[in-house]
């Protein structure tokens, strides 16, 4: 493999491990209100927010290595897809960036007193914060899809390397069912999750949210990977996309048998192979162009030079490994479920 | 208006605003790790519940810091996406470099660090906190390393092929003169934010000590302020003798930011540090303009500049037709009042809250404290005004680099992105200035709630003759 290809792949890597992560993240905040209901509500929703609250910062900065990868390797997607797409992208931003503020924030106001006033004041502090968590999690899990679909479809990609593809553009049929396919997928892994790391009322609850999502994501998968596979599939495409939605609908079922840790190791790999399946479709270009091939951006024509590839690969061979070992070791030592006995 | 300049300003606005937090992060996660050190020391619970208070505040400051750098990582393809595609090659390793190896360890270790009060042995949990205040300070060197790349780019050349800039030697980037002494001092200023930060929190708690609902507390407030006032004063003294190394930089290899600073027009030798001047810089062609007013102290220029009380200092006039020269007909000028003001204004500023600093500490001598209440009212203003020095020196360093955004290289108005129109750009600057508004607001109303109900809110204090418990409450959202 050419230093080019090699660098496609890391890039590819680093936006499964970010989908994988944060997409359960993206479920767990998605869930929050459905999940934290009741006469227990606010202990219920800390329950499950406890759950992602040491890692959620951790698994966002796989997202801005990712970008940060883009740029360094492939300077020429970077600038093509952040500018051609930049009203989605801005909308992910802010979603992130209220979501972000939101983990952080909700809990620091409590009553200081007793007064009906201050207990209402809190209640309605902490409402907006949900709000936030609530939209900073459903938007990325849409446009995130919506984006890769696009990119995969390929865009108004001129000779200059400058996206004309209006926002209308972007919302075609195969595109919004990429972002719902996203969407349902990341509410599911959430579930699971959330049924994995939580016990009680959430944890039950997390079970019949993950049975209700699991035909709408197992559909919307199927949809979204039939048509890439009609469009741009090969073989490759195909098995991986067969190994996604076997793992989903094994993912259920395990999840039903109530092993839990096995259902979200399914789910995984569900996310991780629908990642697969769209960069093996976008392979050799990384943005191609609905004008003329000829203007596609390739793996070739948009990298780097192959000294900075070369530093690239030393430095990330040493320290990722490093970053996945003390990841999983923060996992390890947040490895208990969290029930409202943690948060009370 | 167009798109251009919309672009500038969105950048500058979200680069103050992320600006505003970032120096407390850096600064203040190093005096909290020192504080939570301090503790695993001596056992002493009154450290261990500084630690928790101003940890609390820290957190608070920490998260704002984490969400306004995910806009600037987009910023560059979004808005500058000639720019990134020119220099890519070259900028994009150092900040892949930033989020791998600082980004994750700040963030993991964060996380670690907050919920880990009662999972992790106490000397592992204290590694958390110096684990995630390292990736802070670790990720400024290499955002700065790109930064200082494009007012002195080295260790690159230009292909002609496609006319993009490529990497030729990483190590002469990440050792840039400009990148280390940019660094040094960047972290010393921050150093002097956080500093007066735990100043300003001290000695409002101290000054409103009648409010106080525990005899601990005072005692508490003395030695936190004693620290802060340390910290200040030593890391003052790092700032200026880092300052004066980049003036001396700034004289080598950015030339016209150094004489647009100082309002000289003409180049000349036993140069004075202007001290007031009004200029006109209007007359006649562009960048031929004079001081109609100018208040200064001889030689002082040219001896910070070059070492020498009679060395040569070049003036804007004769830079500008030099560059003319070079790179054919254009305006080389940045805007001079915004340069010279903001330079007397970080100097002024921050010399202040360093003079804070260096008075604080001697009035507090052998743990005395002062009596008169303005002076803890003057130590809580010395924050607002290093923050603000910082941000104009950021701003003497940035626009000082206009019209560039590479120095020599490439031109700010040939970086912005072809394909994005003005709406575009006068959304999305509309929706961050309108949130980071509204998000300002918010932390700082939470953090003077804080600081008000103080640190036995977050760590209450045992009741009467109740031994204080071994277990420590977790920190939970």
């Amino acid at each position: 493999m050419d230093l080019p290809t090699v660098w496609f792949v890391a890039i590819a890597v680093l936006w499964t491990g970010y989908f994988v992560l944060e997409g359960f993240d993206f479920g767990v905040g998605m869930l929050l209100p459905v999940l934290g209901r009741g006469r227990e509500a606010e202990a219920d929703r800390r329950v499950v927010i406890n759950a992602i609250g040491p890692v959620w910062d951790g698994n966002e900065v796989w997202l801005i290595t990712a970008i940060g990868a883009m740029f360094a390797a492939f300077p020429a997607w970077y600038a093509a897809t952040l500018s051609g797409f930049y009203l989605p992208v801005l909308l992910i931003i802010v979603a992130l960036i209220g979501r972000g503020v939101a983990f952080e924030y909700r809990g620091k106001v409590a009553p200081r007193s007793d007064s009906e006033a201050e207990i209402k004041a809190a209640a309605r502090w902490r409402a907006r914060w949900d709000a936030a968590i609530v939209f900073g999690s459903a938007a990325p899990a849409f446009v995130w899809g919506l984006l890769f679909a696009n990119i995969v479809r390929g865009v108004e990609l001129g000779p200059d390397g400058v996206v004309r593809s209006g926002l209308l553009d972007l919302l075609n049929p195969y595109a919004l069912v990429g972002g719902l396919a996203t969407l349902t997928l990341f509410v599911l892994h959430g579930a699971v999750f959330l049924a994995l790391k939580t016990d009680g009322p959430v944890r039950r609850r997390a079970r019949t949210a993950a049975r209700t999502t699991a035909p709408v994501a197992a559909a919307a998968l199927f949809a979204f990977l039939m048509w890439t596979q009609a469009d741009h599939g090969s073989v490759a495409t195909a098995v991986l996309a067969a190994g996604a939605v076997a793992a989903l609908l094994s993912g259920t079922a395990l999840l039903t048998r109530r092993r839990e840790g096995w259902a979200f190791l399914a789910t995984a790999v569900a996310v991780a192979a629908t990642t697969a399946v769209l960069f093996v479709a976008l392979f050799p270009a990384v943005l191609p162009s609905l004008l003329d091939p000829a203007f596609d951006l390739t793996v070739a024509n948009a990298s780097s030079a192959p000294y900075t590839l070369t530093i690239l690969s030393v430095i990330g061979a040493v320290f990722l490994p490093l970053v996945v070992l003390y990841q999983s070791w923060s996992y390890w030592v947040f490895r208990r479920r969290v029930t409202r006995a943690h948060v009370s | 208006m167009d798109a251009l300049d919309l672009a500038r300003w969105q950048f500058g606005i979200t680069t103050i605003y992320h600006f505003l937090f970032v120096p407390l992060t850096i600064g203040l996660s190093v005096v909290v790790a020192s504080l939570q050190t301090a503790w695993h020391r001596t056992g002493r619970p009154e450290y261990l519940r500084a630690t928790k208070f101003f940890g609390k505040l820290f957190l608070i400051n920490f998260a704002m810091g984490v969400v306004t750098g995910i806009v600037q990582e987009f910023q560059f393809g979004m808005n500058w996406s000639s720019y990134s595609t020119f220099v890519g090659d070259v900028f994009g390793a150092p900040l892949a470099l930033e989020a791998l190896l600082a980004f994750f360890l700040e963030s993991t270790f964060i996380g670690l660090w907050i919920f880990g009060w009662d999972r992790l042995p106490r000397r592992v949990h204290l590694a958390t906190i110096w684990a995630a205040a390292i990736g802070s300070n670790l990720s400024a060197f290499f955002i700065l390393a790109a930064n200082a790349w494009m007012r002195h780019p080295v260790g690159f050349a230009v292909d002609p092929a496609n006319g993009r800039a490529y990497l030729t030697d990483i190590v002469a980037v990440l050792t840039n003169p400009q990148a280390l002494s940019t660094y040094v001092h960047v972290v010393s200023a921050s150093f002097v934010v956080a500093g007066l930060f735990v100043v300003a929190v001290s000695a409002y708690k101290l000054l409103h000590r009648e409010r106080t609902p525990h005899p601990d507390e005072p005692g508490m407030f003395r030695r936190t302020l004693r620290a802060g006032l340390m910290t200040t004063a030593v890391a003052g003294a790092v700032v200026a003798l880092s300052g004066d190394h980049q003036a001396k930089l700034m004289a080598e290899y950015e030339p016209m930011k150094l004489a647009s600073a100082e309002a000289i027009w003409d180049s000349e030798g036993a140069a004075g540090f202007s001290l007031f001047a009004i200029g006109d810089h209007e007359i006649g062609e562009v960048g031929v303009g004079r001081n109609i007013i100018d208040v200064e102290v001889p030689y002082v220029l040219s001896f910070l500049a070059t070492g020498s009380p009679a060395g040569e200092v070049e003036g804007i006039n004769d830079l500008q037709q030099r560059y003319s020269t070079q790179f054919g007909p254009g305006d080389y000028t940045p805007n001079i009042p915004v340069l010279y003001w903001s330079f007397r204004l970080m100097i002024g500023l921050g010399m202040a809250g360093v003079g804070v600093g260096v008075l604080g500490l001697w009035l507090t001598r052998r743990g005395a404290l002062p009596q008169q209440r303005w002076m803890y009212r003057v130590a809580i203003v010395a924050l607002p005004a290093a923050l603000a020095a910082n941000i104009f020196g950021w701003v003497l360093t940035e626009m000082g680099r206009q019209p560039w955004t590479v120095v020599g290289q490439l031109l700010t108005a040939a970086s912005v992105s072809p394909g994005v129109s003005l709406a575009e750009v006068a959304f999305s600057l509309t929706v961050f200035t309108v949130l980071y508004g509204v998000l300002a607001v918010v932390e700082a109303r939470l953090l003077l709630r804080y600081v008000k109900a103080g640190p036995g809110h977050v760590m209450p204090y045992p009741g009467e003759g109740e031994p204080e418990s071994d277990r420590i409450p977790a920190f939970i959202y």
